[in-house]
């Protein structure tokens, strides 16, 4: 056995025992240490496959950004999570052979497929020796899929636009400063001038 | 390389399979469902990327690489809305979730 099969029979099974207990810890916050190390993992086998940039971008996008949202969530709710696992064994059936038969489907399509014998590829990924992984990758996106890239990062603002204005909300009985409404006010709505009579006060 | 491909499909499928099994498994908890369908993303995400670099096309990669933003823009959105709806009902039981009587 090569190097290279061994170290991926160690990422490989590391990463499906994780998942594997992403889906079957009892506490949601192990879940989501195990999906980080599950992605860890997926990351380990990316640059052994030679895409080291995608392997570095889900590190940083998934345990640095949604798994760690993933954990604020779960911290910050204060949700009874042994109610939620009742039941769980009812489901277990039914869940196990939905999972076998979707895997043994999988199983025949990967098993029988074949690959065309004069296939060309569209966009040619050049020699790892030459141009590293990364500049090539960016050769790409930069020039052939410049607007399917903007179009993600519209995706991206989209998403920002629509957690804020979700999660944003105006609590009652607090003291907040509203900016537009301390300069919008003028003279007139503030002070009041009046003529007091010496000697009888304002009421 | 000295890894065929039909292993990098085999892994991908099996993960593929622990996400499907896991929205099974975790039916009330809605975070668990959003991990399991990570998790499944993953899976495709790891197809792409053997292909690509069996078949020496890096338009693979650059698909993955979408994925990846589509899979974080959902991860945010979904979440807010699970904060959200914890504020109104204080529950995110999936049996909870009739509001609109669907």
């Amino acid at each position: 056995m090569s190097l290279e099969l061994f170290v991926f029979y160690v990422l490989a099974g590391v990463a499906v025992g994780a998942a594997a207990m992403v889906i079957s810890s009892r506490n949601p916050v192990h879940s989501v240490l195990f999906l980080i190390l599950t992605f860890f993992n997926a990351a380990g086998l990316f640059v052994l496959i030679g895409a080291e940039f995608l392997g570095m971008v889900l590190v940083v996008v998934y345990v640095g950004a949604v798994a760690v949202l993933f954990m604020f969530v779960v911290m910050m709710l204060d949700i009874n999570f042994v109610r939620m696992r009742e039941g769980m064994l009812q489901y277990l059936p039914v869940g196990a052979l939905v999972g076998l038969i979707l895997l043994v489907e999988l199983g025949l399509v990967f098993g029988t497929w074949a690959l065309v014998e004069d296939v060309t590829p569209a966009f040619p990924a050049p020699a790892p020796d030459q141009v590293p992984n990364t500049r090539a990758l960016g050769q790409l996106l930069y020039t052939d899929y410049i607007y399917l890239f903007q179009a993600a990062g519209v995706i991206l603002l989209v998403a920002i636009i629509g957690a804020i204005t979700l999660t944003l909300r105006e609590r009652k009985g607090v003291l907040r400063q509203d900016i537009g409404r301390q300069v919008a006010r003028d003279r007139a709505a503030t002070v009041e001038l009046r003529k007091v009579k010496v000697g009888s006060g304002i009421q | 390389m000295s890894i065929p491909l039909s292993h990098y499909l085999v892994l991908a499928a099996i993960i593929f399979t622990i996400g499907v099994f896991g929205i099974f498994l975790n039916r009330k908890n809605v975070i668990i469902i959003l991990m399991s369908i990570e998790l499944i993303l993953l899976a495709i995400n790891i197809n792409f990327v053997s292909f690509s670099a069996y078949l020496g096309d890096l338009a693979g990669q650059v698909f993955a690489m979408f994925i990846l933003t589509v899979a974080a823009a959902e991860a945010a959105i979904g979440l807010a809305i699970v904060v959200v709806y914890f504020r109104n009902r204080g529950s995110i039981e999936v049996e909870d979730i009739n509001l609109m009587k669907g």
